[in-house]
C-alpha cells in the first residue's frame, strides 16, 4: 500500500507545483520556483517508489496486489515477470508515469538555472501531464488494488509477450518515444504561455530531446515489426493493425517537424506550424497510447475494456483547446520573419515533405479510427483492409522517397537552373541503376518499380552529398579518405546525420519494396527424411520433438538445410504452448543471409510425430529493414551528440 | 511585402482547400471501397445474395467437433457459429493447431455461392487479460503423446 500512498502523496505534490508557476509568475514571488522545481523531483521520486515497488512484488509473487495477480505466474522466468510491468493495461500506465517523471526530473534539472519563464512553464506541463497519468493510477487503472483471498499463483504474462526477447526491448523503447515527445510539448506550452515564443528557444532546448524521442520511437517502430515477424509466424512484419498505427503516428509528425524545425532556424518560417506539429504530435502519444490500451479498437495485441477511455478522451480534448487557445493568443507573434523566395529551394522540398508526411498521417489516422466512428454513427462493425491502407499510402511513400534525394541537394534559398540541373541529374543513374535490377528480378508492379528507382536516386544523392564534401576537404586540407569523412561529418553532425538517418530510410524501404515484390512461399506436409524446396533451398525434416520446459511445453520440428547432400544448418521451427492460453504461440526460424531470409514455420503436426506441416516462405532484403532501422537511430546519435568545437547549424 | 502577401492570400487558401478537398475525396473513395464489415454467422446469413463475395470479418466461435484439417491438401474446414447460425469455412494455409473448440476467431475472407465461407485470413484472438482453459478444455493433450513419445 506503500505504491498507492506515494500515488496519492505525488498528487498532491503535483498540484502544489502546477500552481506554485503561474503564481509565482503572477505576483513576481519568484522564490517560489525552486519549490515548483522541487515537487518535479519529489514526483519523480515517490513515482520510482511506485514503480520499483510493483517490480518488488512482481518478482516476489506478491499475489495480493491485483496486477501481479493478473499477470504475475510463478513460473514465469525472471525476466519476463520483470517486463510484464507493462504487459497490461494498469501496469503500462505506471511505466508511462514513471517514464514522464523521469524525463521531467531530468529537464529541469539541465534547464533550472535558465533566465526567464520558458523553463518554469514547461514543468508545469509536465506537472500537468503527471497529473493525468496520476489520476489514471488511483482511478481506471489502479495497479495496486488488493486482492482477497490471495491466489497461490498467477496465469502469467501473455504468452505473446513472454515468447521472444523483443518484448523486453520494443515496449521501453516504444514509451521513452512517445513519453519523450512530451518534453517538446511542454516547451512550446511554456513558450506560449510565457511569451518567448518569438525566440525560438523552446526549439533549442528541445532539438535534443525531440531527436532522442524520435531515435527511440524509429527504433521501437522497427523493433515491433521485427517481433511481429518472429513470433506472430506470418511471415509478415506490417499488417495496419491498429496498434502498429499508432506507434507510426507520432513517428509521421515528429518526422516532419525535424524537417519543418530546420526552416523556422534557418529562415524564421512555419513558426505557427511547427506548434502545431509539436502539440499535434504529443496528442497522437496520447491517442496511440489510448488506442493500444483502452481496447477500443479490436486488435490483434489487445482487448481491454473500462472506463479508462473517457479519461483519454476527455484529456486529449483539453490538450486540444488549451493549445488551440494558446496558438490563436500568440499568433501576433508567430508571423514569419522570412519568405519563400523560390520554388526551387531546401525549403520548398521541405515544405512538400511536410505535406506528404502529414497527409500520411490523416491517411493512416482515417484508417484507424474509422471503424470506431462507424460504430459511433451507423452502429456497425467494421474494419478497413490493408488495401485501403496501401493504395493510399504507396503513392506517399514513392514521393517521399523522390523528395529525400531532392532535398539535400537543392540550396537554401533559391537554386540557379545551371545548379539544379548539375544536382538533380546526376542521381538519376542511380535511379536508372535500381530500375534495372528491379525490372531483371522481375518487378512489374507500377509502385514497386518507382519505390526502387527513387530509392535509387535519393540513395546516390545523400551518398554523393558525403562524396562531394570529402573530396572538398581532401583537396583543401589533403586529408585521406577517411579523415575527411570523419571531420566532414564532425564538423556539421546535425547535416551528416540527417543524411545517414536518410540512407537508413532507404535500406528499410529497399526492403520492403523488395520482400513485398518478390516474396516467395510454399507449404507441404512432410514425414520424417522427406524434404520440401523452396526457390533453390530444400529442407530436409530430420525429426519432430517436445520438451517440458517450466512455463510451458514445447513442439519442435528439426530441418536440416542442404545443398546437395551436405548439410550447410539446422533450422528449428516451434509451437510453444502456454498452460493458461488456449492456443499455442507459433515461433518459427529464420535464417538470415545478407540477400534474404529463410522463414520457416511449423504449421501443424500428428501427434505422434510421424508428420509435419511446414511453412518455408523466402523473405528477399528483411535483414535491410532491421539494419536500415539501426542506421536511422545511427544518424539520429549523430546529430544528438554535442559537438565538440562548433555548433551546429 | 503586407500588400502583396494580402494579395496572394486568397489564392493561397483557395490552393490549400482544394488541396484539402481533393485528398478528402481519395480518402473517402479508398474507404468506401475497402471497409470490411465485421459480421456474426447470423447477421451473414441475413444478408441473403447481398452478402456473397463481398471481404467480411466473420467473428464467432468454432463450432465443437467441426474442425477437420486434410495435411495432404492442406485444407482446414470448420464452422463458426454464434450460437444461432453457423456458417462452414475452408482455409488453406491456415494453422491448424491455433484451434480449438469453442475458442472465438475472426475469420477473413468471402462467402461464395456455394455457401463456403473462403477464408484469405484467421486472427485467433488474443487477449491481454487472463482467461484460465474452461473446464473440459484440454490443449495439452495433442502434444503430450509427442513429447512422450519422443523420450526426450
Amino acid at each position: 500500500m506503500l505504491a498507492h500512498d506515494s500515488i496519492l502523496v505525488s498528487m498532491a505534490v503535483v498540484l502544489f507545483g502546477i500552481v506554485a508557476v503561474p503564481v509565482a509568475m503572477r505576483t513576481g514571488r519568484r522564490g517560489l520556483l525552486p519549490y515548483a522545481f522541487a515537487a518535479v523531483y519529489t514526483n519523480f521520486f515517490l513515482v520510482s517508489v511506485a514503480a520499483f515497488a510493483m517490480v518488488y512484488a512482481l518478482v516476489t509473487h506478491d499475489f495480493s496486489v491485483s496486477y501481479v495477480a493478473q499477470v504475475g505466474g510463478r513460473s514465469t522466468p525472471l525476466l519476463f515477470t520483470v517486463i510484464s510491468l507493462w504487459g497490461a493495461l494498469e501496469g503500462s500506465i505506471l511505466f508511462w508515469a514513471w517514464v514522464l517523471s523521469m524525463y521531467a526530473a531530468a529537464v529541469v534539472w539541465i534547464n533550472s538555472r535558465r533566465p526567464g519563464n520558458l523553463v518554469p512553464y514547461a514543468a508545469a506541463t509536465l506537472l500537468f501531464v503527471s497529473f493525468f497519468f496520476a489520476i489514471l493510477l488511483v482511478g481506471p487503472a489502479d495497479p495496486f488494488g488488493v486482492v482477497s483471498p490471495v491466489p497461490p499463483d498467477g496465469p502469467g504474462p501473455n504468452p505473446l509477450l513472454q515468447n521472444h526477447i523483443l518484448m523486453a526491448i520494443h515496449p521501453p523503447l516504444l514509451y521513452l518515444g512517445y513519453v519523450g515527445m512530451s518534453v517538446p510539448f511542454a516547451f512550446a506550452v511554456g513558450a506560449m504561455l510565457s511569451g518567448e515564443v518569438e525566440t525560438d528557444d523552446w526549439m533549442r532546448i528541445t532539438r535534443r530531446w525531440t531527436l532522442s524521442a524520435w531515435a527511440l520511437l524509429s527504433a521501437a517502430i522497427i523493433a515491433g515489426m521485427w517481433w511481429s515477424y518472429e513470433v506472430l509466424g506470418w511471415g509478415g512484419y506490417w499488417a495496419w493493425d491498429p496498434v502498429e498505427n499508432a506507434s507510426f503516428l507520432p513517428w509521421l509528425t515528429a518526422t516532419a517537424f525535424l524537417h519543418s524545425a530546420m526552416v523556422q532556424e534557418r529562415r524564421g518560417m512555419l513558426r505557427l506550424w511547427n506548434l502545431n506539429l509539436v502539440v499535434g504530435t504529443f496528442l497522437l502519444t496520447i491517442l496511440g497510447t489510448f488506442l493500444t490500451r483502452s481496447g477500443i479498437v479490436s486488435s490483434v495485441h489487445a482487448f481491454t475494456t473500462g472506463t479508462i477511455g473517457y479519461y483519454f478522451l476527455a484529456f486529449i480534448a483539453i490538450v486540444m483547446l488549451a493549445s488551440l487557445a494558446l496558438v490563436a493568443g500568440n499568433s501576433e507573434r508567430l508571423r514569419s520573419t522570412g519568405r519563400f523566395d523560390s520554388a526551387a529551394s531546401r525549403e520548398t522540398v521541405f515544405l512538400l515533405n511536410n505535406l506528404f508526411l502529414t497527409a500520411f498521417m490523416f491517411t493512416v489516422l482515417t484508417g484507424t479510427l474509422f471503424p470506431l466512428v462507424a460504430e459511433a454513427i451507423k452502429g456497425v462493425k467494421v474494419s478497413v483492409g490493408e488495401p485501403f491502407f496501401n493504395r493510399m499510402s504507396l503513392p506517399i511513400v514513392v514521393t517521399l522517397l523522390f523528395l529525400m534525394g531532392v532535398g539535400p541537394a537543392l540550396p537554401w534559398k533559391a537554386a540557379s537552373k545551371a545548379e539544379l540541373k548539375a544536382k538533380l541529374v546526376p542521381p538519376a543513374a542511380g535511379a536508372g541503376l535500381m530500375l534495372v535490377i528491379a525490372l531483371v528480378a522481375g518487378a512489374r508492379n507500377v509502385y514497386a518499380l518507382l519505390a526502387f528507382a527513387f530509392a535509387g536516386y535519393a540513395a546516390f544523392a545523400n551518398l554523393r552529398e558525403y562524396w562531394i564534401g570529402m573530396r572538398a576537404r581532401r583537396t583543401a586540407h589533403g586529408e585521406g579518405w577517411g579523415t575527411a569523412l570523419v571531420r566532414l561529418v564532425g564538423g556539421n553532425r546535425h547535416r551528416y546525420g540527417g543524411y545517414t538517418a536518410h540512407l537508413g530510410v532507404i535500406l528499410v524501404a529497399l526492403g520492403i519494396a523488395a520482400s513485398s515484390t518478390f516474396r516467395t512461399e510454399y507449404e507441404a506436409t512432410i514425414k520424417p527424411g522427406e524434404t520440401i524446396s523452396l526457390s533453390g533451398h530444400t529442407l530436409r525434416l530430420k525429426s519432430m520433438w517436445g520438451r517440458e520446459e517450466p512455463q510451458r511445453s514445447v513442439v519442435g520440428a528439426t530441418l536440416e538445410v542442404m545443398d546437395g547432400s551436405v548439410v550447410k544448418g539446422t533450422m528449428e521451427p516451434r509451437m510453444n504452448f502456454y498452460p493458461m492460453s488456449q492456443a499455442p504461440v507459433p515461433t518459427p526460424a529464420v535464417r538470415s543471409r545478407l540477400l534474404g531470409d529463410l522463414y520457416v514455420n511449423l504449421q501443424a503436426f500428428r501427434p505422434d510425430g510421424s508428420n509435419a506441416t511446414i511453412r518455408v516462405i523466402y523473405e528477399p532484403l528483411v535483414p535491410w529493414i532491421w539494419f536500415g532501422g539501426g542506421v536511422v537511430v545511427f544518424g539520429a546519435l549523430i546529430a544528438i551528440f554535442p559537438t565538440g568545437r562548433r555548433t551546429d547549424a | 511585402m503586407t500588400e502583396s502577401k494580402s494579395k496572394r492570400r486568397p489564392w493561397v487558401i483557395a490552393g490549400v482547400a482544394a488541396v484539402v478537398a481533393v485528398f478528402g475525396w481519395l480518402l473517402y473513395g479508398g474507404l468506401d471501397k475497402n471497409v470490411v464489415f465485421f459480421l456474426t454467422p447470423q447477421e451473414l446469413l441475413a444478408k441473403g445474395t447481398a452478402g456473397y463475395d463481398v471481404p467480411v470479418r466473420l467473428g464467432g466461435q468454432v463450432k465443437p467437433g467441426t474442425v477437420k484439417w486434410d495435411d495432404k491438401t492442406l485444407r482446414l474446414t470448420f464452422e463458426v457459429t454464434d450460437g444461432k447460425s453457423d456458417v462452414a469455412v475452408q482455409s488453406s494455409g491456415a494453422p491448424p493447431q491455433m484451434f480449438r473448440d469453442g475458442m472465438g476467431v475472426v475469420v477473413e475472407g468471402r462467402f461464395g455461392r456455394d455457401r463456403v465461407f473462403n477464408s484469405t485470413g484467421l486472427m485467433v484472438k488474443h487477449s491481454n487479460e487472463y482467461h484460465p482453459p474452461k473446464p473440459g478444455e484440454k490443449p495439452q493433450e495433442m502434444y503430450k503423446t509427442l513429447i512422450k513419445g519422443s523420450g526426450s
